[in-house]
């Protein structure tokens, strides 16, 4: 098992390493390069850009640049701020908690719904619940995630004034009912996606472990209806079902970009906006790698949790 | 199995897509207003027989700009999925056919590709490029070929076992020209299904570019910045939201709809 785990890790290293070659790319292929930004300012000399040219190092071979940032980047200088000064690690820092607390709550929200949508699928293929959940399920993938997001707001802050429209906490309150009304409505958007996908998938595989010889056994020795389809079959099918939750987990971390945004939730999500807006290169690099690093990592994770929760996978 | 034009699913949503794709080319015959047609005594009108979706904060007939926006939208989606299709046929057919070396970089390109959370990475892209339509329809195609190569290199490495391949090889005949004559038709149904999710996912990455301001640039209506400027003023005037919204919804939902349809016929 280790074995495996260390050979899997170091498969993830040439993509992380082409992940960040790719995102320096990106971020020099502006007209400007980083310095963009300050070239549209006519307040600005071309002294004073030539001089921030050599102070941050810009006038070097590409090559050297990439490798004096891909350095900092792994001893955890991720460089400064454009916009405030500050150092960027610290400020991706302080958001990541809240993005975490909203992921949380979507996949809670998201598991919760697809579980049973999943397991009555799979008992009654065909019936009223299979049909809708399908239905669903497209439309889940169809909806602009900040449609549905402005339209919840319209509906339960603007219209019942039931929850609060955006924000992390009401200013000066932080209770749990607080916080729980907060994150109820960029869950349940963040949730949308996938909820029914998982839903689906929760199907399919719940009608392979419903189909399996020890279900069969399980009946025969006269083990309730009941507890052979929610013991027995849903822990064999829960298996599969969690390594997608961990790889989809790598995918809200996008979504939460336009659920944070339209919420007002102060995440990841928010901040990369925040920084678009302005051109922040340092942070928008930072961000596009954590996010890439997390995708990398999570699916990495989903790989050894599939390997490790199932005897009949043989680690090679 | 059944024909295509007899499945439940195709019956509903491809005369619905085909019906918005006219309305949508056909809209200046359909409306008598103009998208960027300021009107400042109308303004903020609720939707009536002279406004069916009502009017904006500049008194623009928010029906005509749904459907010029749907234009927008509908061409970048189709010509995005063109690129993706192009990119990602390429270099699925190139990774499958021939194996070796090539086909580990291209697929280390691509899970490389894949890693990178493709909203975030779109709008860096565009707020550099600062887009005009032409190089948002490049950008959007551009990071969307995946999936399609993935798919196509699949098909290609079980295609290029077959007998009248191998003959094909045996004659002599260039690579290059078994790929194009031999396993590229043989390969289009699941090419035409890829390109058709494209579609739909091209659509809704422009919506949300332009929502962050990204995107298609106003005056110029599209429905994701229709979207973001009815942001502001969605209380006192929801039909502003509420209309571009449902026509990238149904758009979104009947491509791919038909796309699941011809993926799950037999070919």
């Amino acid at each position: 098992m280790l074995r495996f785990i260390a050979r899997r890790s170091l498969q993830a290293v040439p993509l992380l390493f082409l992940i960040s070659v790719l995102v320096f790319a990106l971020i020099h292929a502006a007209p400007g390069g980083p310095l963009d930004m300050y070239l549209a300012n006519p307040n600005v000399r071309p002294e004073d850009i030539e001089r921030l040219r050599a102070a941050l190092g810009l006038d070097r071979p590409l090559v050297e640049q990439y490798f004096s940032w891909a350095k900092g980047f792994l001893v955890g200088e991720w460089g400064y701020s454009f916009t405030d000064g500050r150092p960027v690690l610290e400020r991706l820092m302080e958001r990541l908690p809240a993005t975490l607390e909203l992921i949380a709550g979507a996949i809670v929200v998201a598991a919760v719904v697809a579980l049973p949508l999943g397991v009555f699928g799979a008992l009654r293929r065909g019936g009223w619940v299979d049909h809708t959940t399908t239905v669903v399920a497209f439309a889940g993938i169809s909806l602009p995630v900040f449609w549905v997001g402005l339209l919840l707001q319209l509906i339960f802050a603007v219209g019942l004034g039931w929850l609060p429209s955006s924000g992390r906490t009401s200013f000066g309150d932080g209770g749990m009912l607080d916080r729980l009304s907060h994150i109820i409505m960029p869950a349940i958007v963040l949730a949308a996606l996938h909820a029914a996908a998982w839903s689906r998938f929760l199907r399919s595989s719940m009608g392979n472990a419903i189909r399996q010889r020890f279900v069969l056994a399980a009946r025969a020795r006269g083990v309730p209806e009941r507890r052979v389809v929610w013991k027995h079959a849903l822990r064999n099918a829960l298996l599969p079902f969690v390594t997608v939750i961990t790889m989809d987990a790598a995918i809200m971390v996008t979504g939460a970009v336009i659920t944070e945004s339209v919420f007002a939730w102060p995440g990841l999500g928010s901040l990369f906006t925040e920084a678009l807006a302005r051109r922040d290169y340092t942070v928008l690099m930072a961000f596009l790698m954590m996010t890439s690093g997390a995708v990398v990592f999570l699916n990495l994770t989903a790989d050894v949790l599939y390997h490790a929760l199932d005897p009949r996978v043989r680690v090679r | 199995m059944k024909l295509f034009a007899e499945r439940k699913a195709t019956v509903t949503a491809g005369p619905v897509l085909i019906g918005m794709a006219l309305m949508a080319a056909a809209a200046p015959v359909l409306t008598p207003y103009l998208p960027d047609g300021i009107d400042l005594a109308g303004r903020r009108a609720a939707p009536s027989f002279g406004h069916l979706f009502g009017t904006d904060e500049l008194g623009r007939d928010v029906f005509t700009r749904t459907l010029y926006g749907a234009r927008i939208s509908l061409v970048i989606g189709l010509l995005a999925a063109g690129v993706t299709a192009a990119i990602g046929v390429t270099i699925g057919a190139v990774a499958g056919y021939v194996g070796g070396w090539i086909d580990n970089i291209l697929m280390r390109l691509t899970d490389t590709m894949l890693s990178v959370p493709r909203l975030p990475l779109l709008m860096i892209a565009a707020a550099i490029m600062e887009p005009s339509v032409p190089t948002l329809i490049l950008l959007i195609g551009v990071v969307g070929w995946m999936e399609t190569a993935r798919v196509i290199r699949a098909e290609f490495l079980s295609l290029k076992q077959r007998t009248y391949v191998e003959a094909a090889r045996a004659t002599g005949m260039l690579p290059a020209r078994i790929m194009v004559r031999h396993l590229l038709p043989a390969a289009a149904p699941a090419a035409v299904v890829a390109a058709t999710l494209a579609v739909g996912r091209a659509i809704l990455l422009e919506s949300a570019m332009s929502f962050f301001g990204v995107g298609v640039q106003p005056p110029q209506p599209s429905l994701g910045n229709m979207l973001y400027q009815a942001q502001t003023s969605m209380a006192t005037e929801p039909w502003l939201a509420f209309f571009p919204g449902i026509f990238i919804f149904l758009t979104v939902l009947t491509v791919f709809m038909v796309g699941s349809e011809l993926g799950a016929m037999e070919v």
